[in-house]
C-alpha cells in the first residue's frame, strides 16, 4: 500500500475512534456527576417516591453500559429519543434546526474565507508597514472581543440607529433566500469577524513561514517581484498550511454559533442546546453535545488528512 | 529597560480594574443590589459626550441605571470583582494542575505519560464550550463548581504545553546528572524543571486569563454561569440586552469593560512575550 493512503487510513481510524471515545466522554461525565436526568427534572425538593417513579419510567435504573449502547444505537439509525421538557422527538428538532444553523455557518464561511486569505496575502505584501500593522490590530481588538459584544454593536449600529437589518433573525421556510439572507445578515456579520481574524491571523503566519525558505530567497534574487514570488512561489506552497487554517476555523465557526444564536434568538442547533441546558433536559444536552463534537472533530479530521495529502515529501517518499 | 508605551497602558488599566474589584465595596457609590433611580436612566458619560437620547434634561449617574434602577457604575465594579475573582482563581487552578501533570508525564514518560497526553487530546477535541455545557446541565451551579469546571477544561492547554516545554528540559545535562545521582521525581520537577519552564509559562498565564474572562463572560451571558443575584460582567449583560432594541446602550458597558481587560492584559502579555523570546535570541 502506499504510504500515504496508509496515513490517510491511519487518520481516519483515529478519527472514528476518537467520535466514539467522545461520545462516551460525555454520556460518562453525566453518569459520573451527582444528579441525573430525573433530578434534574424534578429538582432538588423531589421526594424519593417521585425520583424513584420517574426513573422507572424515563429506564434510568438500568445499568450505564445498556443505556449508552442503546442510546449511541439510537443516533447512528436517527432514533434519538424524545425531549423531556417536551416530549418532542429530539431528532426531528435537531433535523430542523441543523439545516438552520448549517445555513447561517454556509454563508458565514463564504464570506469569511476568501476574504481571510485575500487580507492575509496583503499583509505579507506589505509586512511591517501600515496595512500590515492596521490589520493585526484589527485582529487583536477582535479576538479580545466576546462575540456577544460584537454582536450589539452591530445591532445598536445598523438595526436600532440605522434600521438596516432585523435585530432577530429568523429564516421561516417559503421565505425567498434574498429576504432569508437579509433576515441573517448581521449574524452573518458577527461570525465572519469572528473567524476572520483567527483565520487572516494564522494565513498571514503560514505565508510567512513558507517566505522564510531558501526557493523564495532564490525567487527574489532572481528579480521577480513580490507579487510575483508570492504568486508563483509562495501561494501554491502556502496552499496546504492555509486549507488547514480554513477546517479548524469552520470548527470554531460551528462553536461560535451558540453564542451568536442566543443573542439572534435564532433557531437553530446552539439556540436548542442552550435552552436544554437551562431547563436541564439531559437527554437534548447529550445528543446536541455529542453532534457539536462530531462536527468539530470531523473538520479537525479532514484538516490532518489535507495537510496529508498535500505534503509533497509524503506524495513522493524515496 | 525600557517599558514600551502598549505596555504601560496595558499595565495600568489592569491595574485600575483589579484595584477596582479589590476595593470594590469602597469605590463603588452605591450598594451591590441598591435601586437608586428610575429603570434605564440616560447616562452621564453620553449626555457629556452629547449622545443622550433628545430631552434629556440631566443624567445622574455616570453610567446611568440597568433595567430595574441600580446604578449601572455600581453593578459593573461589583461584576468586575465577580469576573476577576473567578477568572483568577481559575487561572490558578488551570496553572496548578495543568503543569503538574504535564511535568509529572515529561519527567516520567513511558505509559503514565502516554495515559496522560491521550486522556487530554481526548477532552481537547471537544470545544470546551459545549463540553462545559454538558457538564452545567448535570451539576449544580455556583461559583466554586463554575472554578473548577473552568480551571480543569483550560488545564488541558497548560499541559500541552508544560509537557512540551519540560519534555525539552529533561533532556538536558544537568537534568540527566541529576537522576544519574538518584534525585526522587519531585526534586527534579521542582528544583531543575521548574525553574527553567518558569518564563514560558509565566508568558502563557496573561493569555489564559483573557480566556478565563471571557469564557466565564459567555457562560454568564448563556444564562448559565453566575447566577442572580450575583453579578459578573457577561451577566449584567445579558440582565440589559433588552434595552438594545430601544436605543438603550446599557449591555455596552459591562461588555466594554470585558473588552477592555481583554485587550490590556494582551498588551502585557505581548511585552513579556517579547522580552522572554529576545532575551532567548540574545543567548544564542
Amino acid at each position: 500500500m502506499h504510504p500515504i493512503l496508509k496515513l490517510v487510513a491511519q487518520r481516519l481510524a483515529l478519527g472514528i475512534l476518537l467520535l466514539f471515545a467522545a461520545s462516551a466522554l460525555i454520556f460518562g461525565l453525566t453518569e459520573i456527576l451527582p444528579g441525573d436526568a430525573a433530578q434534574a427534572q424534578l429538582g432538588q425538593t423531589a421526594t424519593p417516591e417521585n425520583l424513584a417513579n420517574l426513573r422507572e419510567e424515563m429506564g434510568l435504573n438500568r445499568p450505564a453500559l445498556t443505556r449508552y449502547t442503546e442510546w449511541v444505537g439510537g443516533m447512528m439509525t436517527g432514533d434519538m429519543g424524545n425531549a423531556l421538557s417536551n416530549k418532542l422527538p429530539i431528532g426531528e428538532q435537531i433535523g430542523k434546526r441543523m439545516s438552520a444553523t448549517l445555513f447561517l455557518a454556509f454563508w458565514a464561511a463564504l464570506i469569511s474565507v476568501p476574504f481571510a486569505i485575500l487580507l492575509g496575502l496583503l499583509a505579507v505584501r506589505y509586512l511591517n508597514r501600515w496595512p500590515d500593522k492596521l490589520i493585526s490590530g484589527v485582529t487583536l481588538a477582535s479576538i479580545s472581543l466576546p462575540e456577544f459584544m460584537l454582536a450589539y454593536i452591530l445591532i445598536f449600529i445598523f438595526s436600532v440607529t440605522l434600521g438596516w437589518a432585523p435585530s432577530f433573525a429568523n429564516i421561516p421556510p417559503g421565505m425567498p433566500l434574498l429576504e432569508k439572507l437579509h433576515s441573517i445578515s448581521l449574524p452573518i456579520a458577527v461570525l465572519t469577524m469572528v473567524v476572520l481574524a483567527h483565520m487572516m491571523r494564522m494565513t498571514r503566519a503560514a505565508i510567512l513561514n513558507v517566505m522564510q525558505s531558501a526557493y523564495i530567497e532564490t525567487a527574489e534574487l532572481k528579480g521577480l517581484s513580490t507579487f510575483e514570488v508570492i504568486r508563483k512561489h509562495a501561494f501554491p506552497n502556502a496552499i496546504a498550511p492555509i486549507v488547514n487554517v480554513v477546517m479548524i476555523n469552520l470548527a470554531y465557526l460551528v462553536v461560535g454559533v451558540v453564542v451568536v444564536e442566543a443573542v439572534f434568538a435564532y433557531p437553530g442547533m446552539g439556540q436548542y442546546l442552550v435552552d436544554a441546558v437551562v431547563k436541564r433536559d439531559v437527554p437534548v444536552v447529550l445528543t446536541s453535545g455529542v453532534i457539536f463534537s462530531a462536527i468539530y472533530i470531523i473538520l479537525n479530521m479532514v484538516a490532518d488528512i489535507v495537510s496529508i495529502l498535500s505534503n509533497p515529501r509524503l506524495r513522493h517518499p524515496k | 529597560m525600557r517599558i514600551p508605551l502598549s505596555a504601560i497602558i496595558g499595565l495600568s488599566i489592569t491595574g485600575i480594574y483589579f484595584f477596582c474589584a479589590i476595593f470594590a465595596s469602597w469605590v463603588a457609590p452605591y450598594g451591590m443590589a441598591e435601586t437608586v433611580g428610575e429603570v434605564w436612566e440616560p447616562s452621564r458619560l453620553g449626555f457629556l459626550l452629547g449622545t443622550a437620547p433628545e430631552g434629556t434634561m440631566e443624567a445622574n449617574y455616570w453610567l446611568g441605571t440597568d433595567q430595574i434602577g441600580r446604578d449601572l457604575l455600581t453593578r459593573i465594579i461589583y461584576g468586575g470583582q465577580t469576573t476577576i475573582f473567578i477568572a483568577t482563581a481559575g487561572t490558578i487552578l488551570s496553572f496548578t494542575t495543568g503543569s503538574v501533570l504535564g511535568f509529572i508525564a515529561a519527567v516520567s514518560g513511558g505509559w503514565i505519560d502516554q495515559a496522560l497526553s491521550r486522556f487530554i487530546d481526548l477532552v481537547m477535541s471537544i470545544p470546551s464550550l459545549i463540553l462545559a455545557l454538558v457538564i452545567l446541565s448535570a451539576i449544580d451551579v455556583t461559583v466554586l463548581t463554575l472554578i473548577v469546571l473552568m480551571g480543569l477544561l483550560d488545564s488541558t492547554r497548560v499541559f500541552r504545553l508544560a509537557r512540551a516545554v519540560a519534555v525539552d528540559i529533561s533532556v538536558m545535562e544537568y537534568v540527566e546528572a541529576a537522576r544519574l545521582r538518584g534525585e526522587k521525581t519531585i526534586w527534579i520537577i521542582l528544583r531543575e524543571i521548574l525553574p527553567n519552564a518558569l518564563s514560558p509559562l509565566v508568558a502563557e498565564m496573561g493569555l489564559r486569563f483573557i480566556f478565563m474572562v471571557l469564557f466565564i463572560s459567555t457562560l454568564s451571558f448563556l444564562g448559565i454561569g453566575v447566577q442572580p443575584p450575583l453579578a459578573d460582567w457577561g451577566g449584567i449583560v445579558k440582565e440589559n440586552k433588552d434595552g438594545i432594541n430601544f436605543g438603550i446602550g446599557a449591555a455596552l458597558y459591562p461588555a466594554a469593560a470585558i473588552a477592555t481587560l481583554a485587550i490590556s492584559v494582551n498588551l502585557v502579555a505581548d511585552w513579556v512575550l517579547n522580552r522572554t523570546t529576545s532575551l532567548k535570541g540574545g543567548r544564542g
